[in-house]
C-alpha cells in the first residue's frame, strides 16, 4: 500500500486459492475423495501443499483436462474420472470442486452430475456426489473451505426432521487436527453427542498403518451429515464470514436448527463463551477438570505477564484465526499492532475491534493484503514478535529479526502442525506457553551473558 | 503385474530379456487417477525460476503463484528476486473484462520497484481462456522500460510438464544472442538444466575451474540475465536433466552452432564420465586437460571411496524404487544404488520419453518394473509387492513410503542437500543409509505385530486387581 493506495500487483500472497480449502474440507468426510474439476496441475499442486503441512497422503483426483476439453467442455472427463474414483478408491462420497478453468469454460457441474446419475445410477451403486463452485479468481482458500462445508450440508442433509434431539452440529472451520480432537473431548465432558463437520482429525493425522489406505479412516460419517437437520443445536465458529457463506445458516434457515455462531474459542473470553454455551445446551455445569484448566491458564498468564505485557505483535493468516489470535494476545497484554489477512471477509476490522476493546489499543487491521503490504507496515510498527503461518518466516520474521510463533496453515518448515492446539483453555495455554517461550528464547540468546534463571 | 487402471496397462511394463521393451508414454493423465504430475505452467515455472535477477510475474489467479512461491532449493550467489512470488492475482472482473490492463499496471509497478534485468510473464490456464494478448503487453512494456519483458506461453491445460519445458526454453531463447560475447574463451561451457539446489552448481563449477574451463552462463540455477544474453559465445552446452533445457540446446545449435552434450552429475560414473567427455571436446585446445581431469577425478574418488565402502556394508542387497519427475535422473540413480550394493526394482517418471524408458530397461535387471505417469495406488502396490527398502521421490511420494514403513530419499527440487558431484554421492549414500538402517521400521505396523490394543482381557489380572 503506497500512500493508502493499494498496489495493483500481489507479492507473496497471504492466501491460497479457493479449491484448496474445499479439498481440505472434503477430506474431513468419511470415505470421501476430493475431486478437482480442472487441469491436472491444480490437483497436484494442492496435494503437494497439503501433504507438506499434514505429512499424510492426500489423494486429490482430477479430471485432468487438456486443450480439447477446454474447448469442447470437461463433462466427459469428469464422468470418466468419477467412475475411476468410484471403482478404484471405493469412495462413498466424491466432493467435486471446480477450478478457474472449468468455471470459465462454463461447465455446469450440477447438470453433469445429474446426467452422470441418470447414465450410471441404474447399474452401479453411486457414491454421494457433492459439488461446490470454487473459481480461484473469486475468494480464498478459507472461502473455499466454508463453501464446501455449506455445499455438503445443502446437498446431503435430509429434510423432515421433527424434534431436535440429534447431536450438536459443530462447524469449527479450518482448525488443526488436534483442535478437532480437543473439541470432541470437550463435548464428551458435557455428555453432549456431537457431529463435527468436517472432521479430519484422523484422516489428515493418521496413525502408522499396515498399508497405504486409499480411504483413510475417520471423517464425518455420511449418515451423521444426513441427520444434521435433527441437531439440537449448531455451534459454528466464524466471526468474519458472511452469513450466506456459512453452513450454519442452512441448518438454521432450512432445518430450523438453533444456531449459535461465535468466534474461534481462543483466549479466555471466547473460550468462556464457548464453554457457557455448552453448559446451556447440556444443562450441566462445566466439569471440575475444565474449571481447573481455566484456573491454570489464568495462573500462567499472571506468572508470565511481566515478560510479555506491552510487547507488540504482528498477526496474520486466515481471518477467523487472526481475530482469535488477536483476542488471545490482547488478553495477556501483548499489543497486536497489525492484524492482517489475505482474504476479504465481510467483517474484519470490526471483529478485531471487538476482541481488543478495553484491553489494548485498536490494532491496524488490514484485509486483502499480501506479505509485501504486511512487511511494509510492520517495518514502521517495530513489533517484538510475529504470530502466523510459515509463509511469514523469511519475508517478515527473519527480515525484522524477531521470533515467529507458527500457527495456522500452512506450516511447512516445522513438525507437528496438525498437532498444534489453538482453541479452548488448553489450546490457549499451549499457544501462550509457546509465545512466552519464544520471547524468552530471543532475550536469552541476545543477552551478553546468557542466563539460566528468570 | 496386475494393473490397477486397465487404461494404464501399457504404461507399466516389466523388463524381460526375451521380448523387446515397449511402453506407452507422453499421454494425457487419466482422469480420476490422481497422477503425480503437474502442468505446463509448472514445467515453465520450475525451469525459469532460478534466474535470480529476473522478475517472474505469474499472470493468473493467486493459486498458481502461491503454490510455486520459492518452491525450489535453488540458491543464488547474488540477487534473490526469484525467491519472491509475484502475481496479477486475477479476479472475477478481470476474467470478465480481460486482464491486460492489470497485467500492464502490475508489470510497470513491479519493474519500477525492483529494477530487474529482465522479466518473465507466465501465462496460466485462465489467461489462455480469456485470450489476454500477453505478447502485446510484454512488447509494450519492453519498449517503455528498456529491458526484455518475455512472455512464457505456459497455459496449464495445454499438455504436461514437458510442454512447459519447451515454453521456458522458447522464452529463454529470446534472451540468448542479445549480449556481447567478447572475452569468452574457446574453452568455455554453459551449464544447462542444473538448478543449483543446495548450491550444487557451485560444486560443478569448481570442477570446471580445476579443468581450466570457463563457465559463461548457468542456465538456469544461479542464473543471470546478462550471462544468458551472451551465452551463445560459449564453446559447448553441457545439458543436464533430460527434458528441461534440451530444447534450448537444440535451438542454440541450430541458430548459433553451439554443440551440446548430455550429462548427469549424479553418481560416481556419470559425474566422472561427464567431466571426461567435456575434457575430450576441449582436447584440441589444450592437450593437458585430460590429465588435469584424471587428477581431479582420482583425488575426489580417493577421498570418497573408503567413506562409501563403510556405508555399503549395511546397504548390500537392499531394494530401491525410484519415482522422479524427469527420467534422466533415474539413470544415474540406478547406477548410484548399484555402487551402494543395492538393487533397483522399480523405476518410473512423470515425463519420460520412449527412449528414456528403453534405456532404463537396458540398465536395470530383468524383472524391474518400469512405469510412466504413476499414481499413489500403483506406487504403493509396487513398493509393497516388491518389498522395497527405500523409495526415491519428492514430497508427494514421501507419505506413500512412510505409510508402508519403508525408507525415503528426497530427490526432488525442494531438497536442501547437495546430491550432485562426488561430494553429493556421499551425501546421497549417507541419506540412504540413514533412512534404510533406521530402527524405526521395526516398529511400523507392516513390519511388526502391534503389541498393544490386541491383548485379550486377562481375567486373572483383572481379578487380582479387584481383590486388592
Amino acid at each position: 500500500m503506497k500512500d493508502g493506495k493499494p498496489y495493483v500487483s500481489t507479492t507473496n500472497a497471504c492466501k491460497l486459492c479457493k479449491p484448496l480449502g474445499a479439498a481440505v474440507a472434503f477430506r474431513g468426510i468419511e470415505g470421501c475423495v476430493p475431486f478437482l474439476h480442472g487441469s491436472q496441475g491444480c490437483a497436484t499442486y494442492m496435494r503437494r501443499y497439503v501433504i507438506s503441512h499434514f505429512r499424510e497422503p492426500v489423494d486429490i483426483a482430477s479430471s485432468a483436462l487438456g486443450e480439447k476439453h477446454a474447448v469442447y467442455g470437461g463433462g466427459p472427463n469428469l464422468k470418466k474420472g468419477l467412475l475411476n474414483v468410484m471403482q478404484k478408491y471405493g469412495a462413498q462420497v466424491i466432493g467435486v470442486a471446480t477450478t478457474c478453468l472449468t468455471e470459465t469454460i462454463g461447465d455446469d457441474v450440477g447438470q453433469i452430475l445429474r446426467e452422470f446419475r441418470a447414465e450410471f445410477g441404474q447399474e452401479l451403486k453411486l457414491p454421494e456426489l457433492v459439488h461446490v463452485s470454487t473459481p480461484s479468481y473469486e475468494g480464498t482458500h478459507m472461502e473455499g473451505f466454508h463453501a464446501a462445508v455449506r455445499a455438503v450440508v445443502e446437498q446431503l442433509t435430509e429434510s423432515d426432521f421433527g424434534p431436535k434431539h440429534g447431536p450438536v452440529a459443530c462447524l469449527p472451520g479450518f482448525v488443526s487436527a488436534e483442535d478437532l480432537r480437543g473439541l470432541k473431548a470437550l463435548f464428551a465432558d458435557f455428555g453432549l453427542p456431537i457431529t463435527l463437520l468436517p472432521d479430519y482429525s484422523e484422516s489428515l493425522d493418521g496413525t502408522a498403518a499396515a498399508d497405504y489406505e486409499k480411504l483413510p479412516p475417520g471423517g464425518t460419517p455420511v449418515a451423521a451429515i444426513k441427520a444434521l437437520g435433527g441437531s439440537r443445536a449448531c455451534i459454528e465458529f466464524s466471526r468474519c464470514q458472511k452469513d450466506s457463506l456459512l453452513a450454519g445458516s442452512v441448518l438454521r434457515d432450512t432445518h430450523a436448527v438453533p444456531l449459535q455462531r461465535m468466534g474461534l474459542p481462543m483466549g479466555l473470553r471466547a473460550s468462556d463463551e464457548f464453554v457457557q454455551t455448552l453448559e446451556h445446551i447440556s444443562g450441566r455445569p462445566a466439569p471440575e477438570a475444565l474449571v481447573k484448566e481455566r484456573g491454570r491458564l489464568v495462573d500462567a498468564m499472571v506468572d508470565a505477564h511481566k515478560y510479555i505485557s506491552g510487547l507488540k505483535a504482528v498477526v496474520y493468516g486466515e481471518e477467523d484465526l487472526a481475530v482469535g489470535l488477536t483476542a488471545l494476545l490482547a488478553e495477556v497484554g501483548i499489543h497486536p499492532v497489525l492484524v492482517a489477512t489475505g482474504g476479504e471477509p465481510a467483517r474484519f476490522e470490526e471483529e478485531v475491534a471487538a476482541v481488543t476493546e478495553g484491553l489494548v489499543p485498536m490494532p491496524l487491521a488490514l484485509k486483502g493484503v499480501d506479505f509485501y503490504d504486511i512487511v511494509d507496515q510492520a517495518k514502521t510498527l517495530a513489533p517484538d514478535i510475529v504470530v502466523g503461518n510459515s509463509k511469514g518466516y523469511r519475508v517478515l520474521a527473519r527480515e525484522l529479526n524477531i521470533p515467529l510463533v507458527r500457527v495456522g496453515f500452512p506450516i511447512h518448515d516445522r513438525f507437528g502442525a496438525q498437532r498444534v492446539r489453538h482453541i479452548g483453555y488448553a489450546g490457549t495455554q499451549e499457544l501462550f506457553d509457546r509465545i512466552v517461550n519464544a520471547v524468552l528464547e530471543k532475550r536469552q540468546e541476545e543477552s551478553p551473558v546468557g542466563f539460566m534463571y528468570i | 503385474m496386475e494393473t490397477i487402471f486397465e487404461e494404464r496397462q501399457d504404461q507399466i511394463q516389466v523388463t524381460n530379456a526375451e521380448t523387446a521393451f515397449e511402453i506407452a508414454c507422453n499421454k494425457d493423465s487419466l482422469a480420476g487417477a490422481v497422477s503425480q504430475r503437474a502442468c505446463v505452467f509448472c514445467g515453465s515455472r520450475v525451469v525459469l525460476y532460478p534466474i535470480a535477477d529476473a522478475l517472474h510475474l505469474v499472470h493468473g489467479p493467486i493459486g498458481c503463484a502461491a503454490y510455486t512461491w520459492d518452491i525450489r532449493g535453488a540458491l543464488s550467489s547474488g540477487p534473490e528476486l526469484h525467491r519472491l512470488s509475484f502475481s496479477t492475482d486475477l479476479r472475477e472482473r478481470d476474467v470478465i473484462f480481460g486482464g491486460e490492463k492489470k497485467l500492464y499496471a502490475s508489470l510497470v509497478e513491479l519493474l519500477d520497484r525492483h529494477q530487474p534485468k529482465a522479466a518473465f510473464v507466465y501465462s496460466t490456464c485462465i489467461v489462455g481462456l480469456i485470450g489476454d494478448d500477453i505478447l502485446a503487453v510484454c512488447r509494450k512494456v519492453t519498449a517503455e522500460k528498456g529491458i526484455p519483458v518475455i512472455p512464457v506461453m505456459s497455459e496449464g491445460f495445454k499438455g504436461n510438464k514437458r510442454a512447459g519445458y519447451l515454453a521456458a526454453c522458447q522464452a529463454m531463447a529470446r534472451l540468448v544472442g542479445t549480449g556481447d560475447t567478447t572475452g569468452i574463451s574457446p574453452m568455455s561451457v554453459n551449464i544447462l538444466g542444473d538448478f543449483n539446489l543446495a548450491g550444487e552448481i557451485w560444486l560443478v563449477r569448481e570442477y570446471f575451474k580445476k579443468m581450466g574451463i570457463q563457465v559463461v552462463a548457468n542456465i538456469t540455477g544461479d542464473g543471470r540475465v546478462d550471462d544468458i544474453r551472451r551465452c551463445h559465445g560459449a564453446g559447448l552446452n553441457v545439458v543436464q536433466c533430460s527434458g528441461s533445457t534440451m530444447d534450448l540446446a537444440k535451438i542454440m545449435q541450430d541458430k548459433y552452432g553451439v554443440p551440446f552434450m548430455r550429462v548427469s552429475y549424479f553418481g560416481i560414473e556419470d559425474m566422472a564420465q561427464a567431466l571426461y567427455d567435456i575434457a575430450k571436446v576441449f582436447l584440441p585446445h589444450d592437450p593437458d586437460i585430460l590429465r588435469r581431469t584424471q587428477e581431479l577425478v582420482r583425488n575426489e574418488l580417493s577421498g570418497l571411496m573408503p567413506r562409501l565402502k563403510a556405508l555399503r556394508k549395511d546397504l548390500e542387497g537392499k531394494k530401491a524404487a525410484i519415482y522422479v519427475g524427469g527420467a534422466f535422473k533415474a539413470f544415474s540413480l540406478v547406477k548410484a544404488f548399484r555402487h551402494l550394493g543395492m538393487k533397483t526394482v522399480m523405476v518410473g517418471s512423470q515425463t519420460g520419453t520412449q527412449e528414456d524408458y528403453k534405456e532404463l530397461a537396458e540398465i536395470t535387471d530383468e524383472g524391474t518394473i518400469i512405469i510412466d505417469d504413476a499414481n499413489p495406488l500403483e506406487l504403493s502396490r509396487i513398493v509393497k509387492d516388491k518389498d522395497v527398502d527405500i523409495l526415491v521421490g519428492g514430497v508427494k511420494e514421501r507419505p506413500i513410503a512412510y505409510k508402508l514403513g519403508v525408507g525415503f530419499c528426497d530427490h526432488n527440487h525442494e531438497r536442501k542437500l547437495a546430491l550432485e558431484g562426488f561430494e553429493g554421492m556421499y551425501n546421497f549414500a549417507l541419506e540412504v543409509h540413514r533412512t534404510v538402517t533406521c530402527p524405526v521400521w521395526r516398529f511400523t505396523p507392516r513390519r511388526s505385530g502391534v503389541p498393544i490394543g490386541k491383548a485379550p482381557a486377562s481375567e486373572t489380572f483383572t481379578a487380582t486387581n479387584e481383590e486388592a
